[in-house]
């Protein structure tokens, strides 16, 4: 199932050359009305006439979260406000929060990529979609909303909280999809098991998520215990909100709407663009945005580009699951650690529950991690010696995929914050 | 079937076209919008051969036809209806047809010719009832239906048009346009070239808007429509100051 097979299935030489079309006219619609970039450019003396194929890019500068910051509120914007009709605000995962806006047109494009990556996680307009991301200023929210309002699905906007009002709604309007942060589905799966629901009564059929890194033992666990297909997605406030990138059913890797924006990975220190399949920083260069165009934005997103067909049919490249963000990454004893790989680890343990923490400390000179992990109540009270063998599992499995040793504590189911929009799994207490 | 990849044109030491990119694919109407003196007619000329491209490359059903010389381009199926007609002014209506058919004659299918006029005149009956009047005689409207029947009697794949509304009262250029419509649905591949751009991208199926020689925006027609700079600067309507009233 296609949302716009005319784009979604085309031929890479047709993308290529559209590409090219929409990265020259936005070039000199932004260095005609952003001054931001008009100085940029002139600067380095680049001449938005000179580009003539699509790797030109690399010659052209990065934009970056700081750039968008110090020109907070609209300093960006390529059209006057009066010609703005939506503003919205990144979720200020890390610092200070950035504005962007949106004309008629992106709304629409907006939507319609929503509908695209709806589609290919399965939706049609025979579903009941429950959006349980935040509305607001989260573009995460209004985004899946017009997306699914678009495709003619029944959207239910309950928006996220009150996990126990979720599972009654999720019951009683027999949503057949479910819409929100992984995260927060395994809150949801909790809260149906303590109801004492029987999951099979449910309708639920599919899931979409994202907002935040995910590994793929989080989607098995998602999998079995909603019985969903859970598909991942990826999207940006800063490029348009959901809506970049998606999966199709075969869930192996997010299809990039590469039609509406030209993608690029790069090595996070030697900003170099990385070849395919190498995990970098993901850029992205918006190619039709008209309120707010970004010229290679700096995503601090890491993944890598998959390409090669994929079963489904679209010619569109994917990218990897993002493994998290650049300034998640923890460098510990001079290794990167993201906390992705913690979370793969402890979800392909029998016993664990899907809740962890990791508390990153220093002791004098030395970085010190401790992985705080839930286990069943049956473990962590009755049986001594399991908990003993599951902690030096767990110790032994985390030391050979991380390459360096780390301290595991078991705690109590129920005992670890809990998040209804993005986790936050991280504590370094060395900044503190 | 059609596309362009940093085409540079222009008039002596003038430069009117930098670098622009842009397709037709088959069977869609695809409209170029902009203002006096944006290089929407030194496009056409430069695709057609008229003028010689300066850098760039122009790719016709993926052959690179920038070398070619005008023939050549029409043989291959490109034809042009010019700015302001251009019908033989003391030829019958019929005559500037058969010249139309000029390409399959010379490809020795006469025969197809004499079907391509019936055909036109089934297509315009009013072409058939004025067939043997003096085409300077016509009315402007009846000049560009004769203009747009003579191309087509090349059976072209593409049919390049340069302001086919110009100079013609607006019932009449409702007609044309009407026309053009019809012609897609009938599997035509049609780029059109207009200053009128509300009747232009009425009839698109996409568009691009041309402004001193660069391509500034790309997009369904619908969405070049929707879009206030688009309003403002082609379509004379100013919204603020229509709600100003």
């Amino acid at each position: 199932m296609y949302w716009e097979p005319e784009y979604e299935t085309m031929k890479r030489d047709e993308l290529q050359q559209l590409q090219l079309e929409r990265l020259q006219a936005t070039l000199h619609r932004v260095y005609m009305n952003v001054p931001f970039y008009r100085k940029k450019f002139d600067e380095l003396g680049i001449d938005p006439d000179g580009f003539t194929s699509l790797s030109d890019l690399r010659n052209l500068p990065f934009t970056s979260k700081g750039d968008l910051m110090d020109n907070y509120p609209y300093g960006l914007f390529a059209v006057p406000l009066r010609e703005v009709v939506r503003i919205h605000a990144s979720s200020g995962t890390t610092g200070m929060s950035t504005v962007v806006g949106y004309t008629k047109n992106d709304i629409k494009t907006w939507s319609n990529l929503v509908a695209r990556i709806l589609t290919e996680g399965g939706i049609t307009k025979d579903d009941v979609v429950q959006i349980a991301f935040g509305y607001g200023l989260f573009t995460g929210g209004f985004g899946l909303h017009y997306g699914a309002e678009r495709i003619g699905a029944s959207v239910i906007p309950i928006s996220s909280g009150n996990t126990r009002r979720q599972v009654k709604i999720m019951q009683d309007f027999k949503t057949t999809a479910l819409v929100c942060t992984p995260s927060y589905a395994l809150l949801i799966a909790d809260a149906i098991s303590e109801t004492g629901i029987n999951v099979n009564s449910l309708s639920l059929k599919y899931g979409l998520f994202g907002a935040e890194p995910w590994s793929e033992g989080m989607r098995q666990e998602i999998q079995e215990r909603l019985k969903i297909v859970a598909t991942d997605n990826y999207g940006l406030s800063e490029v348009m909100g959901p809506g970049v990138a998606g999966e199709c059913l075969e869930r192996k890797g997010l299809h990039i709407n590469e039609d509406h924006f030209l993608v690029e990975v790069i090595h996070p220190q030697t900003l170099e663009p990385l070849p395919p399949g190498e995990i970098g920083e993901l850029v992205i260069t918006t190619l039709t945005k008209e309120a707010f165009p970004v010229i290679r934005f700096r995503t601090r997103d890491l993944t890598r580009i998959i390409t090669g067909p994929c079963p489904c049919g679209r010619t569109l490249v994917k990218m990897g699951k993002v493994m998290g963000r650049t300034d998640d990454m923890l460098i510990i004893k001079g290794v990167n650690v993201f906390p992705s790989q913690i979370e793969s680890v402890l979800f392909a343990i029998e016993g664990t529950e899907p809740h962890y923490q990791i508390i990153v400390d220093r002791k004098g000179a030395l970085d010190e991690v401790t992985v705080l992990v839930e286990v069943s109540e049956a473990i962590f009270f009755d049986e001594m010696k399991k908990q003993r063998e599951l902690i030096d599992l767990i110790t032994r499995k985390l030391t050979s995929e991380l390459g360096i040793s780390v301290g595991v504590k078991v705690v109590e189911k129920k005992t670890l914050e809990r998040f209804e929009g993005k986790a936050k799994r991280v504590i370094d207490k060395r900044r503190l | 079937m059609l596309r362009i990849k940093n085409l540079q044109s222009g008039y002596g030491k003038l430069t009117v076209l930098r670098k622009v990119t842009m397709h037709v694919s088959p069977g869609e109407i695809v409209s170029i919008i902009g203002a006096n003196g944006a290089g929407k007619t030194t496009m056409l000329k430069t695709i057609c051969g008229l003028l010689r491209a300066r850098d760039g490359e122009i790719l016709f059903d993926k052959r690179n036809i920038r070398a070619l010389s005008t023939e050549s381009i029409a043989f291959l199926g490109c034809s042009m209806v010019p700015e302001g007609r251009q019908v033989f002014a003391p030829m019958t209506v019929k005559e500037n047809l058969v010249l139309g058919g000029y390409v399959q004659y010379r490809r020795h299918l006469q025969d197809e010719v004499r079907r391509d006029l019936d055909r036109m005149f089934e297509l315009f009956p009013l072409l058939k009832e004025r067939q043997k009047q003096l085409a300077g005689t016509l009315s402007g409207g009846e000049q560009q239906m004769l203009a747009i029947a003579r191309a087509l009697m090349a059976r072209p794949k593409l049919i390049m048009m340069d302001e086919p509304s110009m100079g013609l009262a607006p019932l009449v250029v409702r007609d044309i346009f009407q026309n053009v419509t019809r012609l897609r649905d009938e599997g035509n591949t049609v780029l059109l070239v207009e200053q009128n751009a509300r009747a232009a991208l009425a009839v698109a199926d996409r568009g691009y808007v041309l402004e001193t020689g660069r391509i500034i925006l790309e997009g369904k027609a619908e969405d070049l429509l929707a879009n206030r700079e688009v309003q403002r600067a082609y379509l004379g309507r100013d919204l603020d100051a229509e709600t100003r009233i």
